[in-house]
């Protein structure tokens, strides 16, 4: 199993660590799955995501390339911006979900799912045309401070100046990298640095008191709270952009990338089915896997993720439906163990998000 | 405590008289994490031992109980879901079913005190 270059950190915290991805990684610490994800929600909680895959495309044609592998366009996006969009396939379907930054005309930084690294890097060099370098940046490492005392902690034990970032903004400060965004909804960042200096790094942010570490597990259930995809769960390579619910990552003129014909007819007449947010109301806790019922019981989908929410004190999941029955307020059932839970469809996020918007700001 | 018996799958069992009292070891609710709903058997139900009859679900996963031994469910502890954290080893509140045996040899497959600590020690 290989290892990040927190591995040890990890150990040295008492974490309860399992495999993701091919990585031994922390799945919750001593504080327990619910009290890292409350901790996150009202303070910071600093995440190890080294086993992401961090990749640089460079070249002139770098945006070209961009504008075939994903459904979204970089055209008018300002130097330091990131985006959340898909690498999609010649039939429609979600190679993986990524967040790529423009780090200048002719240059992006991705960053790409664990699990899907070596497909992605296979993938892109396939498209890659000849002006086009893409390098993989093995020797970094990648830290998440998510929490609304993200911003304060970050200044304080390491004095970087990002007082002024704004959300799905990048700055680079001598070596890192640091993005304001993250896979759970609260403000915060994604730090990129050399893995070298990553456990120093990593104890800082660990000595100040409002910050605990946060194991993936937790990371999980924040990220189901706002109703983001985990891959290969709810979505993959049968399920295109515009059935996850995805569309408004397909760039208002883009008509040339790859699965475009299926995207795009789809994002017009509309999907069979689509990814929708579902609260269980009985109680019980329903997971991935869960049939969801009509109330008739007929099935009508699939739970693709669900776990219990430590915000709403309730199960939650998303899943996909047939198209007569995605309206938030929809009444379903989802099937645990025989028992035909009562449930209903909602609008995602599940609860209020936090990030540092332009509005907000 | 003397006279409670134990799985390695840490429930326990107590008699009391000819009723088996069977519930799980706070070792076990320690592994499971934050409990967050039990899903109990039907009274009259037959279980058999070593097939799950109950379901505790923590914020991690859902975590079947095995019946340590087989018999009749004769009452269940129904106020253990809305008091997850009565469910362990106490017998007086952590209990989730009690049972009329149908092979009382059963019992003693199953570990004493002693043995369940020294098992447990290793894990």
């Amino acid at each position: 199993m290989q290892k990040t270059a927190l591995h040890q950190s990890h150990i040295d915290a008492g974490a309860k660590m399992g495999e993701f991805a091919g990585y031994d990684m922390p799945l919750y610490y001593e504080a327990g799955v619910m009290d890292e994800h409350l901790w996150t929600r009202a303070h910071a909680g600093v995440f190890d995501v080294s086993h992401m895959g961090q990749i640089m495309l460079e070249g002139a044609e770098a945006m070209a390339l961009l504008h075939t592998i994903t459904p979204s366009t970089f055209v008018n996006t300002p130097v330091g911006m990131a985006k959340y969009t898909v690498l999609t396939n010649k039939d429609g379907g979600i190679i993986d979900d990524l967040i790529v930054t423009k780090i200048s005309e002719t240059k992006f930084f991705a960053v790409i799912n664990a699990g899907c690294k070596d497909k992605d890097i296979e993938w892109i060099e396939s498209q890659c045309p000849e002006t086009v370098t893409m390098t993989v940046l093995k020797d970094r490492s990648l830290i998440a401070l998510q929490g609304p005392s993200a911003e304060k902690v970050l200044h304080e034990t390491l004095y970087l100046d990002i007082l002024g970032l704004k959300y799905m903004r990048m700055i680079q400060i001598d070596e890192l990298y640091i993005s304001r965004l993250g896979y759970t909804g609260e403000d915060g960042f994604e730090v990129s640095l050399p893995s070298e200096h990553a456990p120093t790094f990593w104890e800082r942010l660990n000595e100040h008191e409002e910050v605990k570490p946060i194991g993936l597990a937790a990371r999980d259930s924040l990220r189901l709270e706002m109703g983001y995809c985990l891959y290969g769960h709810d979505i993959d390579e049968k399920t295109s952009p515009i059935e996850a619910d995805l569309s408004w990552v397909v760039g208002k003129d883009a008509d040339a990338f790859l699965g475009s014909k299926r995207i795009l007819a789809e994002k017009e007449a509309g999907s069979d089915r689509k990814r929708v947010g579902i609260k269980i109301l009985d109680k019980g806790v329903a997971r991935e896997g869960a049939v969801i019922l009509n109330e008739n019981d007929d099935p009508i989908g699939q739970l693709t993720s669900g776990g219990f929410s430590p915000t709403l004190q309730a199960s939650i999941g998303q899943g996909y439906v047939e198209s007569n029955y995605i309206s938030p307020g929809s009444k379903v059932k989802v099937e645990v163990r025989g028992r035909k839970l009562a449930a209903e469809i909602v609008k995602m996020p599940f609860i209020t998000p936090n990030v540092k918007t332009a509005k907000k700001a | 405590m003397s006279g409670i018996k134990y799985t390695k799958d840490h429930e326990w069992v107590m008699m009391d008289g000819d009723v088996a009292v069977i519930g799980i070891t706070d070792y076990a609710k320690e592994a499971l994490g934050d409990l967050v709903y039990l899903e109990l058997p039907d009274e009259g139900k037959e279980i058999e031992k070593g097939r799950d009859f109950a379901v505790v679900e923590s914020v991690k996963a859902a975590s079947e109980i095995y019946a340590p031994v087989s018999g009749e469910i004769t009452e269940v502890n129904a106020q253990l879901v809305d008091m997850l954290d009565d469910l362990g080893s106490d017998p007086e509140k952590g209990w989730i079913v009690k049972m009329n045996l149908s092979n009382k040899s059963e019992l003693e497959m199953l570990m004493d005190e002693e043995a369940y600590q020294t098992y447990i020690k290793d894990l």
